[in-house]
């Protein structure tokens, strides 16, 4: 069932669109801000809410990468992987991170603290190497700094 | 005093993103006034022909002419549809995210003159989710221009009405081409949709709609304001305007420059960018983002406008480029470039879907020193498959611009690399 809150986000969309089916994806995004993942329960709600098939609303739900199928943990690192980035030291970056944390891209620590996925260019480049947690920026980066930026999020 | 660089006059560093006031005060929502008291939809879209404006997301189209496509007069299909493209997500693109951090109410402006040339009803700012800040201030401006009546019912008494939205998207390369936007804004996959119809006669929801990139929105209330010979003018080239043109990578000063149209590659790097870093050679840039054919330093003098970078035998793309260094090695570059493809291929059409997966393999393959001489006739045969006309969009003829051209200028490396069975410039 979706709650009160996730159902009041996605009429603000519904009053917007021709079709309830163009909800779709703030209708995903709504219920992940409240349960921080979607699950095959979540996907069965959203259909039945926007009068879709459970596989319409998957298809959908599987192409975005923002979109979490799995659950994820309570910070989500995006660490950007594209070339301004690679050029500039993301290999260093990503294996300070997998160091400091011990996961590799697509895992979760087991204290369900962190999830390290890689992100497509952040759009920062003349400050590469950059990667997100969660609505945070981090720029200039080099693998000295990894542990002190991580640890704001304990 | 003359303006020279109209799309950032305005910005200052660490500046909180022009608040309405500072804007009007610098002028700003003049030209929306000129154009709502004395201009017809008709007159705004011929006066943006004649500035030779052109699409500034990477495929360079004539913004003017695009427009004039649109259905006008009262028995045009509505509502019509002004959507701006702020999905930057083009690797090594950053310049959209300056004007709408620093610049928000410029691209509301641009966005509500090209709503008035097409006559249109609703406008969204697609914003890729990643650009937060942006988000912010994006919202506040669209309040206060409300707040102030350029948006909304009946806008500065015109008769005029425009509402317009903010559409955080989920993600995906996909998003910023044209048709894949409209399917995401939708609420469906962001796969491409077959033209024609093209989207100026049916676009979102089945209505006419145009979609612009942010930085050529952020041209038109300066085109308005000052005429086309003005803006023609601000150019060393055939192409008119500014540019916003940057660089990443090891040069000495990476960062973001308004310039005048036809810059030459060298002034950009040598003066801007402040060259290389110390110790470090030259070796090739990508012009406009990762979907541009590599040049090299013979063209180091071209100049940076849409037919020059063609000539060279590259694409103008974004204008912000990304530096290749004599330390960091051709075939990594290309392996990350064509990742990055394989990984945002839709899979839509089979030669991009299965196409770059197996490039980028190859790639992978000779970078780790498992490379065999005829892999490198497969790559070029690869990039004739992939390219223009056998795919539904231009992400695989796009993914394959880098790599032809380093299997033309890197050549040597490529072929070292499976000579000594590894990358000679790892270590190790």
């Amino acid at each position: 069932m979706l709650s009160h809150r996730e159902i009041e986000q996605i009429e603000h969309e519904l009053a917007i669109v021709p079709r309830r089916s163009g909800a779709c994806i703030e209708a995903l995004r709504a219920v992940q801000r409240h349960r921080g993942w979607i699950s095959d329960e979540a996907v069965r709600d959203i259909a039945r809410f926007l009068e879709m098939s459970p596989d319409e609303v998957d298809s959908v739900a599987t192409f975005y990468n923002l979109i979490y199928r799995k659950p994820v943990g309570r910070h989500v690192i995006l660490i950007c992987n594209s070339v301004s980035c690679w050029i500039m030291g993301y290999e260093g970056i990503r294996k300070a991170i997998g160091e400091k944390l011990g996961i590799g891209l697509g895992e979760t620590t087991k204290d369900g603290c962190f999830t390290l996925l890689p992100n497509p260019c952040l759009g920062t480049c003349d400050t590469a190497p950059a990667l997100m947690i969660d609505e945070d920026l981090h720029r200039d980066l080099t693998p000295g700094k990894i542990d002190g930026i991580l640890e704001r999020y304990r | 005093m003359a303006i020279d660089r109209p799309l950032t006059e305005r910005i200052r560093p660490g500046g909180e993103g022009a608040a309405i006031a500072a804007y009007e005060k610098a002028g700003g929502y003049e030209a929306l006034r000129k154009a709502l008291a004395g201009m017809t939809p008709q007159e705004v879209t011929k006066l943006v022909t004649e500035s030779n404006l052109r699409g500034r997301g990477g495929a360079g189209f004539p913004t003017g002419p695009k427009w004039s496509f649109v259905p006008m007069g009262s028995d045009a299909p509505r509502p019509k549809y002004l959507v701006a493209n702020a999905d930057e997500m083009e690797p090594g693109t950053f310049k959209d995210r300056l004007l709408m951090e620093e610049d928000p109410h410029q691209l509301i402006e641009g966005m509500l003159l090209a709503a008035y040339a097409i006559k249109a009803d609703v406008a969204y700012i697609f914003l890729r989710w990643e650009y937060r800040l942006a988000e912010r201030r994006l919202h506040r401006a669209i309040a206060e221009a409300v707040e102030a009546g350029y948006l909304g019912r009946n806008i500065l008494g015109s008769g005029w009405d425009l509402d317009m939205f903010v559409h955080i998207s989920a993600g995906r390369y996909m998003c910023g081409e044209e048709t894949g936007l409209l399917n995401a804004l939708e609420g469906k996959r962001a796969t491409p949709r077959a033209k024609p119809p093209f989207p100026q006669v049916s676009g979102l929801w089945g209505k006419p709609t145009i979609v612009q990139n942010v930085e050529t929105l952020c041209n038109v209330p300066h085109i308005i304001a000052r005429g086309a010979a003005w803006y023609r003018g601000l150019s060393r080239s055939e192409d008119s305007g500014t540019k916003l043109f940057g660089a990443s990578g090891k040069v000495a000063r990476p960062g973001l420059w308004e310039l005048p149209m036809g810059t030459t590659i060298r002034e950009i790097l040598e003066e801007h960018a402040g060259g290389m870093r110390d110790g470090l050679r030259f070796r090739g840039l990508l012009p406009g983002g990762a979907s541009t054919d590599f040049l090299v330093e013979e063209h180091l003098d071209v100049k940076m406008d849409f037919a020059s970078i063609a000539r060279a035998g590259s694409r103008l793309g974004t204008g912000t480029m990304i530096v290749l260094d004599d330390r960091t090695c051709p075939v990594g570059m290309v392996q990350n470039l064509e990742e990055f493809f394989a990984q945002e291929s839709c899979g839509w059409c089979t030669p991009c879907r299965e196409g770059l997966p197996w490039t980028a393999r190859l790639l992978e393959a000779i970078e780790e020193g498992q490379g065999r001489p005829e892999d490198l006739e497969r790559l070029s045969v690869h990039c004739k498959l992939l390219g223009p006309g056998n795919t539904f969009c231009a992400l695989a003829p796009g993914a394959v611009e880098p790599l032809q051209s380093a299997l033309k200028y890197f050549r040597e490396d490529f072929e070292a690399h499976i000579r000594q069975n590894r990358c000679p410039r790892r270590s190790g």
